[in-house]
């Protein structure tokens, strides 16, 4: 499936590593609107053409993508999505625009793989809302609070001005597809020097005679998942139950494609991204055999 | 020289309660310190609006609850909440404006002030008061800490204030601070400090910061806050009196405010202890104490080690869930 980038910030570059690899994924083309990206340089070396005038000059060329990976902002995505839809070309959402349903590729996936819009919610909720629902799939969970934790110089000018938006967005989500009735987001940026690892921290209210080896086998599957797609992605301990709740403690390390392995929130979602392309295109592919 | 203080007991000291404030907890502490010509009195949960949470605890009465009576109960003083960007958001700010309060805290780690700059842009849109918080200041030198005052200023702060959370500066630490920050803002934003009693110095330090340039002040009534608790505040009024410097609070009211109103409220008096110093000397986020010990007892490991190893890991002030994840090293290392 032919793809392109658009955004050529940490993100966008990270992702074209990611893709490079992919064997059902072919990036093409890679835009940005910074003529000194350094992301831009990097993709036209690795043979994709690029160009400095944005989604604009995607949408003109003869040959167009049949998917669109935004890593930009939620205001340009929001721009763009109308025109992506227009011509045809799936999107997946890096930013926090939220104009297509929210995916998780371990939890939900299966059931948006048809929609022309995809969004991944934010790194924190890609790195917590599994682990929710890996409790919720076995007990109920009235309440479920998320603490992320993330090395400050791998927050980029965008997360910062919108911080708001990282805690209400992750927040729905732990509802909306972790599964908890009511859901609580927290970020901590860290300015450690070396910068910190990312870690999350899951707290989920459980009844009081629940489980607890029936959830913690839950949670281990989960991390199995997990790790299919984002081998950084690790339990630093058992998880913990105390009176009431289950605390689950986790670090992501990227696998340092093109940002450090300390930003491990940068890549769970350039690696839910590719995942989810990945899923769109195997799916296609068998629609295609299958029609054939 | 003119100051002004504000009262943080019924905020930093919700870490020492727990969270565990009641209604008429905060009507009588506000009734006492309003009638004792105290200023500001800042009430909300100790992590700020959003705060009650598995992380940090959760509180025994909404705090928007607390925020309303507070306003309902203060004649003159005004009511200052406390957010911090990451865990309150927007809203928290404006349901706390709707219930009375008129001065709003924003509180970033000391190197983090851009995650504030929205909040400062609707607060100062809404008519509210504005005070910036650079937490952990002791980790900064005066230069960076004075570049993210200026990030605060631009973004519409009225007044930034350095904040000791660790109570681990030093009294010139804390005037060449104030200082640099002085000398950054001019007449753009005023100056403030927070200071905290971990190595037995919040009052002395107040004054260095007073001397310095800081026209803003806070304490906590009989030390009611995190650690070893904030600057006392009527023994700061009382030196005040002594130097000459002006707060218009009345000293005598307010010593019976904190031996008859707010003592009785206190769990237990806020000590320097060796889990307080340890903060103080190791650089450890004041409000980390109560949950060390939590997590001493649940893991059968030193809480003392616990806020050492919080230091070299440097944490900052948020997270607390990481204290879990170091007392279960704790416990793996006592196994081996």
């Amino acid at each position: 499936m032919k793809a392109a980038i658009v955004g050529s910030g940490n993100i966008g570059t990270d992702l074209l590593y990611k893709l490079l690899r992919s064997p059902v994924l072919e990036p093409r083309w890679m835009v940005g609107i910074d003529p000194a990206s350094e992301g831009l340089k990097r993709a036209a070396s690795l043979g994709l053409e690029v160009s400095v005038d944005g989604a604009e000059w995607l949408l003109r060329q003869d040959e167009l993508p049949d998917i669109v990976f935004e890593a930009t902002s939620a205001a340009v995505h929001r721009a763009n999505a109308p025109r992506y839809a227009e011509a045809g070309i799936r999107a997946i959402d890096l930013t926090p625009a939220a104009v297509g349903p929210y995916v998780v590729p371990p939890v939900n996936l299966g059931e948006h793989q048809d929609a022309p819009n995809i969004n991944l919610i934010t790194c924190g909720g890609q790195a917590t809302i599994p682990m929710v629902h890996a409790v919720s799939r076995v007990v109920p969970v009235p309440y479920a609070e998320i603490v992320a934790s993330v090395a400050s110089v791998s927050a980029g000018p965008g997360t910062r001005a919108n911080i708001d938006e990282f805690t209400r967005t992750t927040s729905k989500g732990i509802e909306a597809i972790g599964g908890a009735e009511r859901g609580k987001a927290i970020i901590v940026l860290n300015p450690a020097d070396p910068p910190m690892i990312m870690r999350d921290t899951i707290f989920c209210a459980i009844p009081q005679d629940a489980d607890p080896d029936l959830i913690t086998d839950s949670i281990s599957r989960m991390e199995t998942d997990i790790r299919s797609y984002v081998p950084g992605f690790r339990l630093l301990s058992d998880p913990q139950f105390d009176d009431g709740r289950v605390s689950i403690f986790v670090e992501i390390e990227g696998a340092g494609d093109f940002l450090p392995a300390y930003a491990g929130n940068l890549d769970i979602m350039t690696a839910a991204a590719t995942k989810v392309g990945e899923e769109i295109a195997n799916a296609a592919a068998a629609d295609r055999h299958v029609t054939a | 020289m003119q100051l002004r203080l504000t009262d943080t007991s019924l905020r930093d000291g919700s870490h020492h309660k727990r969270h565990q404030f009641t209604v008429e907890d905060v009507r009588s502490i506000v009734a006492a310190l309003d009638g004792a010509g105290v200023p500001v009195i800042e009430v909300t949960h100790g992590d700020g609006l959003g705060g009650s949470s598995f992380n940090y605890g959760f509180s025994l009465t909404p705090e928007q609850e607390l925020i309303k009576v507070a306003a309902e109960t203060a004649r003159q003083a005004r009511i200052a909440v406390l957010m911090l960007p990451g865990v309150g958001v927007k809203d928290d700010i404006l349901i706390s404006q709707d219930n009375g309060a008129s001065i709003v805290r924003i509180a970033t780690h000391c190197t983090e002030a851009d995650v504030s700059v929205q909040h400062f842009q609707l607060a100062r849109e809404r008519g509210l008061e504005t005070v910036g918080f650079l937490m952990m200041a002791h980790s900064q030198p005066p230069e960076a800490l004075a570049r993210q005052a200026r990030i605060m200023a631009d973004a519409g702060c009225q007044c930034v204030y350095v904040v000791d959370s660790a109570g681990a500066l030093v009294l010139e630490q804390v005037s060449d601070r104030v200082s640099a920050l002085v000398a950054e803002l001019g007449d753009d934003a005023q100056v403030g400090f927070h200071g905290h009693e971990n190595l037995g110095l919040s009052v002395a330090n107040s004054v260095a910061a007073a001397r310095a340039g800081a026209k803003q002040i806070d304490g906590s009534v009989r030390g009611f806050g995190a650690g070893a608790g904030n600057t006392p505040l009527e023994a700061f009024v009382g030196v005040c009196d002594k130097l000459g410097f002006e707060t218009g609070v009345d000293f005598f009211k307010i010593v019976d405010a904190a031996e008859d109103v707010v003592r009785p409220v206190m769990p237990e008096e806020c000590l320097l202890d060796r889990m307080a110093l340890m903060m103080g000397y190791a650089g450890v986020y004041s409000s980390f104490l109560k949950h060390a010990y939590t997590q001493a007892r649940r893991y059968g490991v030193s809480g003392a080690q616990i806020l050492v190893r919080a230091g070299e890991r440097k944490l900052v002030g948020g997270q607390e869930d990481q204290l879990i994840d170091i007392a279960l090293e704790l416990s793996r290392e006592k196994v081996r």
